[in-house]
């Protein structure tokens, strides 16, 4: 076994780290968006490209979603890899015509002739004490989209991993960043960072025997914790994260779930028209006799994004998590 | 002590200075569009040009009614036509070097088609077979863009990126006067000026947006003033004036080869036939409107100039006739033809490799193909 020296380090560092390395390694990678150069990123992600690398591969743009990414497009047809910034979730939707029109379809439109390497990064997700506009869970909105891979990572060495993925990937990637684990700390190799697995496979975080819980993002340390929680229940909990959700690991979380017979999913996003339906729904399908109780859902509520100072209540946390999974001693009739 | 009096002890430090950052002045539009044929400016124009913007003209508008009746064989779910607007379409395609960029909007198919695109391929988005018929890199032409104005963008970051790595490349963009209204339109422009970058944007003010006319759609003085506001030069031209056109575009693209950056140029012109096989125009439009345009007709314009000069004669005219309607028989001829469709295609382009969800789902179509393929009477 090699050893490594692994420091701590945090998942914002590992993103710069990410696109430094990305950078240098491809002169056709561009970093664009509001604030991303000089001041690097009011998340500091982009910090010292711009003195690295010059303002024509990490640009200050004028503040405008839409002309960000619409003009990443026509930089992506003349062969460039834009990876544009839309710097707070809600401050995303004025780009979503370009996104949903031109984005995700070029590749089809043009029949594979016109693919556009674009990522889309998007700090997403509450729990900063954020004012309205800075806490929205907006996954919901890009995996409705054909076209599109949405990842997000949830630890420091998938922060790197992921985004290089992403970067080096001939798709578009909607790459979501848990806005609450930019500072979370990790041991990790800054010397010699690894990309992980790949886009696509789902990975356990916690091997478990009663019960999975399926998560992604924000919601796979609070997973963590409920699972190390629910050990003094007698629950052994399996935690699943996601990191993509497009494309969908059925096959990991399939596999999890036929082994515990039980799953919960957790995320941030409003419950009605969210991922969990979708993954509850691919997790019926798949597993059905191996089911021992419905499987459910522990997600936001259904209602915009709350205030600062009430978003403690709408944020699953560990309490609601473990009521759900004791809901999962199901009898029948109950 | 009153207020007045506080007032008037208080001293507040003068604002510094203000400064515009660009006089204004140069980069306002003409009052009236610019015109050339039937002025002396036409001396001024290569006779070479004139035949072929004749040419072209006369050809594009043999497409535009072959296209016409496409949609009334059923052959064309729908074709937005451009009669009356020719002058406008061909200049566009003719201004550019090979290696520059064609943004066109949907009823931009001729401008395509004379970019050198096969008009086959470039009807394939209206026929229905498939979104893009054509090749964007062959040509360099982007596909026909249905939302407004969100091409323009496409447009600044193609130029943008073209000049980071050094080429001399200019994109012009098409778009209509509905589409100025749209803020893809706006942030495309002003994302041009700040980066001057090579771009051209050409409005084609057709006077309706489907049945909003100009006056409802915009209080700018003309289109061409809303250059001013994002620091680039405004042109207007008379549409219908094929010379002029390829003057006023061929201008902008030097200045945007040369480093000038972005221009935005006005055509005034105005579309003949209804929006698309589908609208009435009838509903908010008089037909003596329609005929004083009429008599301001693009190829009528062309005509006259190149008789005047002892340039066109009735042989070459009827070259030129005959010309369109060869293209138009040959068009007929291959669009009777139904294209080959695979169904499987529907799962090919959606990512660089298929995502397992749509494997599932190509094997749902597969099994259903099959199924229909069975003779009657097979097991189901």
């Amino acid at each position: 076994m090699t050893t490594v020296a692994l420091k701590p380090a945090t998942m914002a560092q590992a993103l710069t780290r990410a696109l430094r390395d990305a950078m240098a390694a491809d002169p056709s990678v561009h970093v664009l968006g509001e604030d991303v150069g000089t001041l690097g990123g009011v998340f500091r992600v982009t910090d010292g490209l711009a003195k690295e690398f010059g303002e024509d591969r990490c640009t200050d743009t004028p503040l405008a979603e839409a002309g960000i990414l619409g003009t990443a497009v026509g930089m992506a047809m003349y062969g460039l890899r834009p990876v544009v910034e839309m710097q707070f979730d809600a401050f995303a939707y004025p780009a979503f015509e370009q996104l949903i029109s031109h984005v995700a379809r070029m590749r089809n439109r043009t029949r594979g002739r016109m693919p556009l390497p674009i990522t889309v990064r998007v700090p997403y997700g509450g729990g900063i004490g954020g004012v309205e506009h800075h806490s929205d869970s907006s996954e919901a909105y890009y995996i409705a989209t054909p076209g599109l891979h949405v990842v997000t990572p949830a630890t420091v060495a998938d922060a790197y991993g992921l985004l290089r993925d992403a970067i080096a990937s001939d798709d578009p990637v909607v790459f979501l960043e848990p806005k609450r684990l930019y500072w979370s700390k990790d041991t990790w190799n800054p010397e010699d960072p690894q990309t992980v697995d790949p886009i696509g496979r789902a990975v356990v975080r916690r091997p478990g025997r009663s019960a999975t819980l399926i998560t992604y993002g924000p919601s796979v340390p609070v997973c963590l914790e409920a699972a190390e929680a629910a050990r003094a229940e007698g629950w052994d909990l399996e935690v699943v994260d996601l990191r993509s959700l497009v494309p969908f690991d059925d096959e990991t979380v399939a596999a999890s779930v036929r082994r515990t017979g039980r799953a919960v999913v957790v995320h941030e996003s409003g419950s009605f028209g969210g991922p969990g339906g979708e993954i509850a729904a691919r997790v019926t399908e798949r597993c059905f006799h191996h089911l021992e109780a419905p499987v459910l859902r522990v997600a936001g509520f259904d209602i915009p994004y709350p205030p600062p100072m009430l978003e403690r209540h709408h944020l699953p946390g560990v309490d609601r998590i473990l009521d759900a999974v004791a809901r999962l001693q199901w009898e029948a009739g109950n | 002590m009153t207020v007045m009096e506080q007032r008037g002890a208080y001293r507040p430090t003068p604002p510094p200075a203000w400064q515009p950052r660009t006089d204004p002045a140069p980069l306002l539009p003409d009052a009236e569009p610019r015109r050339v044929l039937g002025t002396e400016a036409a001396a001024q124009t290569d006779p070479e040009l004139l035949r072929r913007l004749y040419a072209q003209v006369v050809l594009g508008r043999r497409y535009n009614a072959q296209a016409t009746a496409l949609t009334k064989q059923g052959r064309l779910a729908v074709y937005p036509s451009s009669t009356g607007q020719e002058a406008c379409e061909v200049a566009a395609a003719l201004v550019l070097e090979e290696r520059d960029w064609l943004f066109p909007s949907y009823r931009d198919t001729l401008a395509v088609v004379a970019r050198g695109v096969d008009p086959v391929e470039a009807l394939t988005l209206l026929r229905g077979d498939w979104h893009t018929g054509y090749d964007p890199y062959e040509h360099r032409v982007a596909p026909l863009c249905t939302p407004l104005a969100t091409q323009l963008p496409h447009a600044v970051g193609l130029a943008h990126a073209a000049r980071l790595k050094g080429d001399d490349v200019v994109a012009l963009a098409m778009v209509g006067d509905g589409g100025t209204s749209e803020g893809d339109f706006h942030e495309a422009l002003n994302f041009a000026a700040v980066w001057q970058a090579p771009v051209v944007f050409f409005v084609q003010n057709n006077g309706f947006a489907i049945s909003v006319p100009l006056a409802k759609q915009t209080a700018a003085p003309s289109l061409a003033h809303k250059a001013v506001g994002y620091g680039m030069p405004g042109r207007l031209v008379d549409g219908n004036d094929a010379a002029a056109v390829h003057e006023v575009l061929s201008e902008a693209v030097r200045r945007a080869r040369e480093g000038g950056g972005p221009t935005l140029v006005e055509a005034v012109t105005y579309r003949i036939e209804a929006h698309t096989n589908a609208d009435d125009a009838t509903r908010y439009r008089g037909e003596s409107e329609v005929e004083t345009w009429r008599e301001h007709d693009p190829i009528l314009l062309l005509e006259r100039e190149l008789t005047a000069r002892g340039l066109l004669d009735e042989q070459a005219k009827e070259a030129a006739r005959e010309a369109a309607e060869t293209m138009a028989a040959d068009l007929r001829a291959r669009m009777n033809q139904d294209p080959a469709l695979d169904p499987a295609d529907l799962f090919a382009h959606v990512y660089a490799e298929e995502t397992p969800h749509l494997r599932e789902q190509r094997a749902l179509l597969r099994a259903e193909l099959d199924a229909e393929a069975e003779p009657e009477g097979g097991h189901r």
